[in-house]
């Protein structure tokens, strides 16, 4: 059941990530004809939006280490996100073999204790 | 809910820091006074800390047509108390803005206080009240985690609109706004971060029931998964 359940979830959860890739309409190009970019990050909607607010805003500090590109970017979200999967992974696999073995062990010392408790004349 | 690097006013930027900072020095303590009390508990610790680096590195596609990533801190709040995530989510924050130019130094202490305060908080506070209402383990965790989600998101869409009151509706206008890029954003991603932290509960409970058991996450009886 519960095995059963987290695939439900699971599912849900890339559904809920795929949906909107597929039911977002691209939208039609701003007042400068530009075209608008789907997908974009919240937070640079945000930032955009401070521009809207308070055009006189200066950034006062800049990022002291910019990625060196969008695809350096990705590597790095990428290692930030194998980084915790792998430990995660490594985690639940110690404990479902800590699991296994704690089983065994019990079954181990009830067939030993049945073993040594019975008795030749009750072999029915 | 990453403010960016230079993005809020001097004074903001420092009184947000000010306002994080008790939270961090509180929780190492609250991290510390666990872990000499249970050494084993140490990997459980470092599996809160995975989880939010997994969580907050994947941006989601939400129906908004725009991204934005969950954060993760639900689980750590709900498994070792709302403090300890302020100064995992400063690992995390730090990570992000000194490598990937993905909020800032800044801005440290004002998506600090989001992420890894008032999300972490409401989380506990809101699993407490499922609890006591007397809802089934999966459905309070998954209320906590996903609220918090929101929350986090709904406190970053406040710091800005208070940063940068609209110049004619003023604070309200202006959280209307913000809240419109990143709440309305949340509300799908918050549904998978509430769903995936009931995903990782059920492992536990299913694999190490007598750390969750010791930790008072669960109550024995419903361990019989």
């Amino acid at each position: 059941m519960k095995r059963h359940q987290n695939i439900l979830l699971l599912l849900a959860v890339v559904l809920l990530a795929a949906l909107p890739l597929w039911l977002v309409q691209k939208p039609l190009p701003d007042a400068n004809g530009q075209p608008v970019e789907l997908f974009a990050g919240a937070d640079n909607k945000a930032m955009a939006l401070i521009g809207d607010i308070a055009p006189n805003y200066v950034q006062w500090f800049k990022p002291v280490l910019e990625p060196a590109s969008s695809e350096i970017a990705s590597l790095l979200f990428a290692l930030q996100a194998a980084l915790g999967a792998g430990f995660i992974g490594y985690y639940l696999g110690v404990s479902v073999t800590r699991e296994r073995l704690k089983r065994e062990l019990l079954i181990m010392a009830q067939l030993e204790a049945q073993a040594r408790s019975e008795n030749p004349t009750r072999a029915d | 809910m990453h403010i960016m690097e230079g993005f809020l006013p001097i004074e903001h930027a420092v009184g947000w820091a000010v306002a994080s900072m008790p939270f961090v020095a509180y929780g190492i303590g609250s991290i510390k006074k666990q872990i000499d009390a249970n050494p084993e508990q140490r990997m459980l610790l470092g599996v809160a800390a995975a989880f939010t680096f997994v969580l907050s590195a994947l941006k989601l596609p939400s129906v908004t047509g725009s991204c934005s990533h969950p954060t993760g801190t639900g689980l750590g709040a709900l498994l070792f108390g709302p403090a300890a995530m302020a100064p995992i989510g400063l690992v995390v924050l730090l990570f992000q803005a000194l490598l990937l130019a993905h909020g800032g130094l800044t801005t440290l202490g004002a998506n600090l206080f989001s992420m890894a305060i008032v999300g972490p908080f409401a989380a506990a506070a809101l699993f407490r009240l499922a609890r006591r209402l007397t809802l089934s383990f999966a459905v309070s965790v998954f209320i906590a985690a996903s609220v918090a989600d929101l929350l986090t998101y709904v406190t970053t869409s406040a710091q800005l609109a208070w940063a940068f009151p609209d110049p004619t509706g003023g604070f309200v206008t202006s959280f209307a706004k913000f809240a419109g890029i990143f709440a309305i954003t949340q509300i799908p991603l918050a549904i998978s971060e509430g769903l995936l932290t009931v995903v990782i509960f059920n492992a536990l409970a299913r694999f190490n029931p007598q750390e969750l058991k010791d930790m008072n996450v669960v109550r024995p009886p419903e361990l019989r998964a």
